[in-house]
């Protein structure tokens, strides 16, 4: 360290932002200074946001990719609504970003590459650098190219090659801002690249030379820290929604005893799913790339026949494909779950855009009186507990289950504390005994509805189903109108009955109040956010986030009935809110929707719920 | 791997035979196809329970109802799909799947040549009537060019697919062809299809009694079938006709029909079957053949050893299980950066 007097100053809480082009490897930066963020102890939430091209236009502002990243030393709940430190690499990230900082932020920029030509791909008529609009910031404007390829020259490397490395300096200066160790990105880097020493050693050498400049140059000695986060004891790692699904999955055919089948087809933003369980083969995981979404899930529905606990994951244009084959599980009572990692619509819409748009495409979407389960996760890590939860409804009530996740909360990363998988729900499958004399394929359990699971290979249960309307009890095919309408009722009655076992609806704040704020799903931590914000200033807003959507939780009503207003926040026009309405018509409720393909400010929500305030 | 040590009762196939009504019209070809699946069920060596029909939708689709085992009717084109997971999900299973013209090859076209490509152990029957029975009388993939049907009140302009074209184009392992009005050979030929550990793929010329009656007749009718039909058998001559005098030759890279016994023809230079050779050149050729100018082929023209989807993916499992460092979920969930509060 230098002998200039350093200036160390605590905060609770900190929102970074990585900007650059798409091929500038703000995804890896970010997610290195998260692991390393991890490793101090804060607790964080993470949201990438990155292009829907693998490599856009080069400097144009829609190849700008992103990495924010929110951490403190109280929960995190979400990733931030606006940065205090934002990287960018070059002219057009800045130009696209620089809203997103705050006034007085610290604003950390690659010098060198505000070049002419750069400039104007950004649209910038005059250089921000020279001229006085970047007054209201903390700049840092590093010449990061010159000094990256000054710093490697020694190792021999060209220049194209060590200018490669240029993220590795920026986060070098974020390295020395908030006084982070060295040690878990190195080991990332020997893990990574130990085949080849000299890149090793390059990306060490930057990423120190970062530190250095900033230690040495930047002229404010004033640095941060964030004091670890006051978590319950146990182990912890950082997890991202598509990994914590895939695992929660694994849990589930553990626990289950069941064998885990996956048949899916590679769709952004859901494939990390099936790239997971592709992996794990080492748990007789059974994961197959589909020749379309169509295959995907009547595969699954095969392998469910078969005795599998059996997933696909898709996000909404594949949601569509599979409507017909929801239809065949609904009505051959067989268990799967259907991901659903929702991005922005209709069509091929956003794919690299959070929204919550497919609610009524998973709650209606097939033909038919096709009730199924419908849960949302609410954060990355709610995304292995939703999945534990799909998969447990599933084959205890026979039925299949959509899983709502969304871009945001798939691709974005949390601290998870990681559960054991003894300590988890037990999951009780609805296996028929061999040879029982009482089998017959659509005889129901009083209590749930739900018939019994006959697998191919069990003795004495042979039976045949599929696709058209089954007699009550012996499963044969049947045309009869009174059957049928029977049967329209056990298929829908067996759905509503799992509010008898799911839990009630949990509420955070105090049970009556002037406001309610309702919202599902993803959303869930800006809201909190910002109904924290609200409570912090002595409103009486509570808030409800909904994980279970369908049924509803049967204390629903009960809760709304106690507070003034109620306002659902979506990422849609108007999506839940109208099944709302639907499902309880006795209150009235105002909405608050977002289509950017972008999650919720808590400014944005603070606005709204302040306007409705006033009108009590 | 396969069990094959399980001790199984004698099975006729009466046991085979379900309580349900066959729907089929009379006369339908399906009956004789149903029939004869009957007949080769008892002498697979598996259980009733290990047995497993699955079917999309159409006519032929109603299959898995009237068959005593484990069944599943899907929905539209998605039988081998539905087959496939279960596959894979069991291996021990003996699946089979019944498949329309058009619910294999129209809507269900992507899914024929992408499990046929995978090569799992299944045996599917393409019920191959040429036309779209169910939904009354539209033409299907495998209607000839210029046919008149409800959809193609003209003739339809489209050129037909020959199923075996496709099988062998997506690297098949299986290819046969049988027709309904010889029962006895298809029976045969089913028990081959089940031996054969991969993907067979029974292409069966069906005649559908109300919508395209006939549409086969010119190759079944009692006058003409021997000289219009080449039943293959592996190691014998390619000869045919109701003198037995017929055959093929290859001539440069076609084949000939010639007759034994003239213009110096012997038996000696007839082609001789072999369903076995990798090389997919003459199966295709033989596939393609068609009335008037060729006999058309029956029996097994394709049988190559490849192995299994479902083979390479235990093998898989069984490598990584050796290697893997995760014992449990609760191994992977410890996995890389983690850290401990107190």
């Amino acid at each position: 360290m230098t002998e200039k007097a350093q200036k160390i100053v605590e905060l609770e809480e900190v929102v970074v932002k990585f900007v650059g082009d798409s091929g500038d490897g703000m995804q890896l930066t970010g997610s290195l200074f998260s692991d390393n963020t991890a490793s101090v102890g804060n607790d964080f939430a993470t949201f990438p946001d990155y292009p829907a091209e693998i490599r856009a236009p080069h400097n144009t502002i829609s190849g700008v990719s992103g990495f924010q990243i929110h951490f403190g030393q109280k929960p995190v709940n979400s990733s931030g609504d606006i940065a205090d430190v934002l990287v960018a690499m070059n002219p057009a990230s800045l130009r696209a970003n620089l809203k997103n900082l705050k006034r007085g932020g610290t604003l950390i920029i690659d010098a060198d590459t505000f070049v002419l030509n750069a400039m104007e791909k950004a649209g910038y008529t005059a250089n921000p650098l020279e001229d006085d609009s970047l007054n209201e910031y903390h700049l840092i404007a590093a010449p990061i190219s010159r000094l990256t390829k000054e710093s490697v020259v020694d190792l021999g490397l060209d220049g194209k090659v060590a200018l490669k490395s240029r993220n590795m300096f920026a986060l070098g200066i974020t390295y020395f801002l908030f006084n982070r160790e060295f040690k878990p990105t190195d080991e990332f880097f020997e893990r990574k690249f130990g085949k080849n020493p000299i890149i090793v050693e390059a990306n060490k050498k930057v990423l120190r030379a970062g530190y250095i400049y900033a230690e040495s140059v930047v002229a404010t000695a004033t640095t941060y820290t964030v004091q670890p986060a006051k978590l319950e004891k146990g182990s912890y790692r950082n997890i991202t929604g598509n990994i914590a699904t895939a695992w929660g999955f694994i849990a589930a055919a553990e626990r289950s005893g069941l064998g885990l089948y996956q048949g899916s087809y590679p769709i952004t933003p859901a494939s990390e799913i099936l790239v997971e369980l592709e992996k794990h083969r080492q748990f007789n995981i059974k994961a197959f790339q589909a020749e379309d979404e169509i295959a995907g899930i009547c595969s699954a529905i095969g392998a469910s026949f078969a005795g599998a606990l059996a997933i696909t994951s898709t996000s909404g244009p594949g949601l569509s494909l599979k409507s017909e084959a929801i239809g065949l599980a609904v009505v051959t009572e067989l268990p799967i779950v259907i991901v659903d990692v929702q991005r922005g619509g209709p069509s091929t819409g956003l794919p690299t855009k959070t929204e919550q748009s497919d609610l009524m495409q998973a709650l209606y979407g097939r033909n038919g009186e096709g009730q199924i389960i419908v849960l949302a996760a609410s954060s990355a890590t709610n995304c292995f507990y939703f999945a534990y939860e799909a998969a447990k409804l599933a084959v205890e009530h026979m039925t299949p289950v959509v899983l709502l996740t969304d871009g945001y909360i798939a691709n974005g990363s949390e601290v998870f504390k990681i559960p054991r998988v003894a300590d988890l729900p037990d999951i009780n499958p609805r296996l028929a005994k061999a040879n029982d004399p009482n089998y017959a394929p659509y005889r129901r359990d009083e209590e749930t509805l739900a018939r019994s699971w006959a697998i191919p290979g069990t003795e004495g249960l042979r039976h045949r189903i599929g696709g058209l309307e089954k007699s009550d009890i012996t499963g044969d095919v049947s045309h009869d109108p009174e059957n049928h309408e029977l049967m329209s009722y056990y298929r829908d009655e067996k759905v509503r009955r799992v509010a008898r076992v799911i839990p009630k609806q949990e509420i955070f704040g105090e049970p009556e109040g002037d406001l309610l704020v309702v919202g599902w799903g993803g959303t869930y931590g800006a809201l909190k956010n910002a109904t924290q914000e609200m409570m912090a200033k002595g409103k009486k807003v509570s808030m409800c986030q909904f994980n279970y959507i369908n049924p509803l939780p049967a204390n629903t009503a009960e809760i709304f009935s106690r507070f003034k207003r109620i306002c659902v926040c979506e990422l849609n026009l108007g999506q839940f809110v109208g099944f709302l309405r639907m499902q309880h018509p006795q209150f009235s409720y105002d909405q608050l929707n977002k289509m950017q393909g972008l999650p919720f400010k808590v400014s944005e929500l603070t606005h709204k719920f302040n306007q409705i305030l006033e009108e009590i | 791997m396969i069990k094959d040590t399980v001790v199984v009762p004698e099975l006729t196939k009466e046991d085979f035979v379900s309580d349900q009504m066959v729907k089929w019209c009379p006369g339908c070809g399906d009956h004789a196809i149903l029939s004869a699946l009957e007949n080769v069920l008892p002498q697979l060596g598996k259980k009733k329970e290990d047995i497993l029909v699955i079917s999309g939708i159409g006519c032929s689709s109603r299959f898995p109802y009237y068959v005593n085992t484990y069944g599943f009717h899907g929905i539209h084109g998605r039988a081998l799909p539905l087959a496939m997971g279960a596959r894979i999900a069991n291996p021990e299973l003996s699946i089979w799947v019944a498949s329309g013209d058009g619910d294999s090859l129209a809507i269900g076209g992507n899914h024929f040549i992408h499990a046929i490509r995978r090569n799992p152990d299944i045996n599917m029957m393409l019920f191959n009537n040429e036309i779209y029975g169910l939904t009354k009388g539209q033409y299907s993939p495998t209607t000839p060019m210029g046919k008149i049907t409800k959809t193609s009140p003209y003739g339809t302009i489209e050129v037909p697919f020959n199923p075996g074209e496709l099988a062998v184009g997506a690297q098949g392992t299986f290819f046969a062809r049988v027709i309904d009005a010889n029962p006895k050979a298809m029976t045969e030929v089913f028990l081959k299809a089940s031996e054969h550990k991969g993907m067979s793929v029974v292409e069966i010329l069906q005649n559908c009694v109300i919508f395209n009656n006939g549409a086969h007749k010119h190759l079944t009718d009692r006058e003409h079938k021997d000289d219009r039909q080449l039943w293959l058998e592996d190691g014998k001559p390619m000869i045919f006709g109701k003198d037995g005098n017929k055959g093929l030759v290859l001539d440069g890279t076609k084949l000939k029909v010639v007759t034994i016994g003239e213009n110096g023809v012997t038996k000696a230079d007839i082609l001789v079957h072999d369903s076995q050779i990798k090389d997919p050149v003459i199966h295709l050729l033989l596939i393609r053949m068609k009335y008037p100018e060729f006999p058309v082929a029956f029996g097994v023209i394709r049988n190559v050893k490849k192995p299994t989807f479902e083979r390479l993916l235990v093998d898989q499992i069984n490598e990584v299980k050796k290697k893997s460092p995760y014992k449990c979920a609760d191994d992977l969930f410890h996995s890389g950066t983690t850290w401990e509060v107190e």
